[in-house]
């Protein structure tokens, strides 16, 4: 081995140290410089990974149990959950406004724990869009620019270039204060993005605004990220956005996550039963797993009916479950369920007209809370409230979960 | 806001009376100070209305009060003790009530009531007892009697209004902008500079105003801590009064009033703007 190779292979051999060694002692361009002679996560197309992440404010409780996330370059990633889920604390690690308490997180492969949350390079839009009052619009986009000592020239270009994005151009001499909050908003987003952030992270931006602008700003925002090639993070509690927005979604509860899958997974092949209660409506019934084969299994509930399921997370007869059922995939309509399939006694509590669907409520094994959406088409039934129906379902569309 | 027309006459007598008490407590505030005004201008050496000054004819009035107190050498020589003793006061007050206020206000800072208390004591302390503690403690370590001793006397009293003030501004403080600014790319003293300190401004100077006003009004605390060498306007007005009853204190008090009325306006204009600033109304 010649003395080059002799060194190389030291290097290799501690690659990890002397990273972060110079990530910690060296100002930010220089350490990207490095990271191209060593091998590092992001070729894997992990541009952020969290690594058995732990937070606790006080040292007892766990806010963040054991958090495992790697995000890949130019991935939109919504962190979903109710409040208390610990989803913002791991935007705020994140962005370094709180530190870990146990683990690492790494940013296109380098360690971010050390780092302040001013050297980080990260954009944010805050809940309540942060903006500076005493700053007009212009201004409070030229402040990122400011500080990182770019030519006056250069920033008047990138302030419009930023404000003209989200078709804000006129609004440069306002002060925040003149605004209306989806104004507000769309500054904030262009203030966040002007530094050209390879990573954003959103602290339910949208929460202040009304359903109309919600809807269309999901629609901007999500473009504008695949548009810029941009990572993004955002965090929400309202499911229809994770859905609408993402391309995968990250169900926290009690500091984990429960289920991190693209939307479609999530909302159809929910893994247990709080993200089947979390996304969308649900129907869910309880009961004892009675046989179990193959890709199929039948529950007796405890009304001592039998239905059919699909095993997800229980495996053998005897155990307690959650049956969970989509209400626009239960069925009243006998020719379409499959020979000898089971089925149960209903009986009609409400039925309400909502324009594109039917929304009918049902008394089902004892519960008066079962749900059946139907589609508003011309040959559809409307069913009374009174009569006597029989409901069943295609067994790939109950899921056995987690009592 | 009118009488509604089913008011009663209980309540339209009532509606009156407030209007003349209210009346009354203005004029008993305001009648003293609006008075020494046209006294200063008497042409005589009284302290009463001449019947030249009643009968409004020119010879009554006259300027001679106030070229007595920018001639008079006891008179100068206490308006300079005080223009160079408040400014220093209003700076350290301003300087250190600011950084306590913004350390107390951050969430985690133990015992927080507590200190606020303690730093608020000496506009709560009967200032006879502060005085009296600070001749003896600035005795012992050799203040007494000097320049410092003064100001840092007046600093002291004045470092209430600083923190209450600045308090203020920072409840009304977004913590999200700091955040906002260091995710951008500042650092903490550019966040301070660029983002904190433009928006507790206002209560930074008003709260300054209010300690050089102290400063400059103060008698109790000077006459302990200071030595004829810091003989400052209020002090000279006091011995003034007991020594030579002369109408140029009179001069003095009109001039007094008229720099408080100009900043306390200052101060209000301040405010109007921070609510702005803070998007609480629109321009």
């Amino acid at each position: 081995m010649s003395f080059i190779q002799r060194v190389r292979h030291l290097i290799s051999l501690y690659a990890v140290e002397i990273r972060s060694f110079f990530v910690l002692a060296a100002p930010r361009a220089w350490t990207t410089d490095w990271g191209d002679h060593v091998p590092k996560d992001s070729e894997t197309g992990d541009f952020v990974v969290f690594e058995r992440v732990q937070k606790s404010y006080d040292g007892e409780i766990l806010v963040v149990k054991d958090l495992n996330l790697s995000i890949g370059k130019g991935e939109f990633l919504t962190m979903l959950g109710p409040s208390g889920s610990g989803k913002t604390t791991c935007l705020m690690m994140l962005a370094g406004f709180e530190t870990a308490t146990h683990g690492e997180i790494l940013l296109d492969g380098n360690p971010i724990n050390n780092i302040p949350p001013h050297k980080r390079g990260i954009g944010m839009v805050f809940q309540n869009y942060a903006l500076f009052p005493h700053m007009t619009v212009a201004e409070n986009l030229a402040f990122p620019l400011e500080v990182r000592k770019i030519g006056k020239s250069d920033r008047e270009a990138k302030v419009k270039r930023a404000l003209d994005m989200v078709q804000m151009g006129d609004f440069g001499g306002r002060r925040p204060a003149q605004l209306s909050g989806g104004q507000q908003q769309r500054v904030a987003l262009a203030r966040a993005l002007v530094f050209e952030p390879e990573l954003v992270l959103m602290d339910e931006p949208l929460g202040a605004l009304d359903k109309q602008l919600r809807e269309h700003m999901q629609f901007e925002i999500t473009n504008l990220a695949h548009d810029l090639g941009i990572t993004t993070v955002y965090v929400t509690h309202d499911q229809t956005e994770a859905l609408t927005m993402s391309d995968r979604v990250a169900v926290f509860d009690d500091g984990r996550i429960q289920q991190l899958a693209p939307p479609d997974v999530l909302y159809e092949e929910p893994e247990n039963s709080f993200v089947a209660q979390f996304i969308g409506e649900n129907n869910t019934l309880s009961g004892t797993v009675e046989t179990i084969e193959g890709g199929a299994c039948t529950v007796k509930l405890a009304s001592g009916d039998i239905i059919d399921a699909k095993p997800v997370n229980v495996t053998k007869p005897g155990e307690k479950t959650l049956v969970s059922i989509r209400p626009e995939r239960v069925e009243f309509n006998k020719d379409r369920l499959q020979a000898g399939a089971h089925t149960l006694k209903a009986e009609v509590l409400e039925f309400i007209y909502m324009g594109d669907i039917f929304r009918t409520r049902l008394r089902v094994a004892g519960r008066e809370d079962f749900v059946v959406k139907t589609r508003n088409a011309p040959d559809q039934v409307r069913l009374k409230p009174g009569e006597q129906i029989e409901i069943g379902w295609l067994p790939e569309d109950c899921r056995a979960l987690d009592a | 806001m009118g009488l509604p027309p089913y008011a009663t006459t209980g309540q339209r007598i009532w509606y009156y009376a407030f209007r003349v008490i209210c009346g009354l407590i203005f004029f008993f505030l305001i009648a003293p100070i609006l008075i020494i005004i046209p006294l200063s201008f008497n042409a005589e050496d009284f302290f009463t209305f001449t019947p030249a000054m009643l009968s409004l004819s020119p010879e009554g009035y006259s300027m001679k009060h106030y070229e007595d107190f920018f001639t008079n050498n006891d008179w100068q020589q206490a308006l300079w003790n005080s223009v160079t003793i408040a400014p220093m006061a209003t700076l350290l007050s301003v300087g250190f009530g600011t950084l306590a206020a913004i350390g107390l206000s951050q969430p985690h800072v133990p015992f927080r009531r507590a200190i606020m208390a303690i730093l608020i004591s000496p506009m709560i302390v009967p200032l006879i007892i502060s005085a009296a503690g600070m001749f003896f403690f600035y005795s012992r370590i050799g203040l007494q009697g000097t320049y410092w001793g003064v100001v840092l006397a007046h600093a002291a009293l004045g470092i209430p209004f600083v923190i209450i003030t600045v308090t203020a501004t920072l409840v009304g403080f977004d913590r999200s902008l700091t955040r906002a600014a260091a995710n951008l790319g500042a650092d903490p003293v550019t966040t301070f500079f660029r983002v904190q300190m433009p928006l507790i401004l206002p209560g930074v100077i008003s709260g300054g105003l209010f300690a050089f006003i102290t400063s400059f009004d103060e008698v109790v605390v000077v006459l302990f801590v200071g030595s004829a060498g810091q003989k400052t306007l209020p002090w000279q007005m006091f011995t003034g009064l007991r020594e030579q009853i002369s109408p140029t204190i009179l001069a003095v008090a009109t001039i007094l009033v008229a720099i408080s009325i100009v900043l306390l306006a200052t101060i209000e204009v301040l405010r109007r703007r921070s609510e702005r600033l803070r998007g609480m109304s629109p321009t």
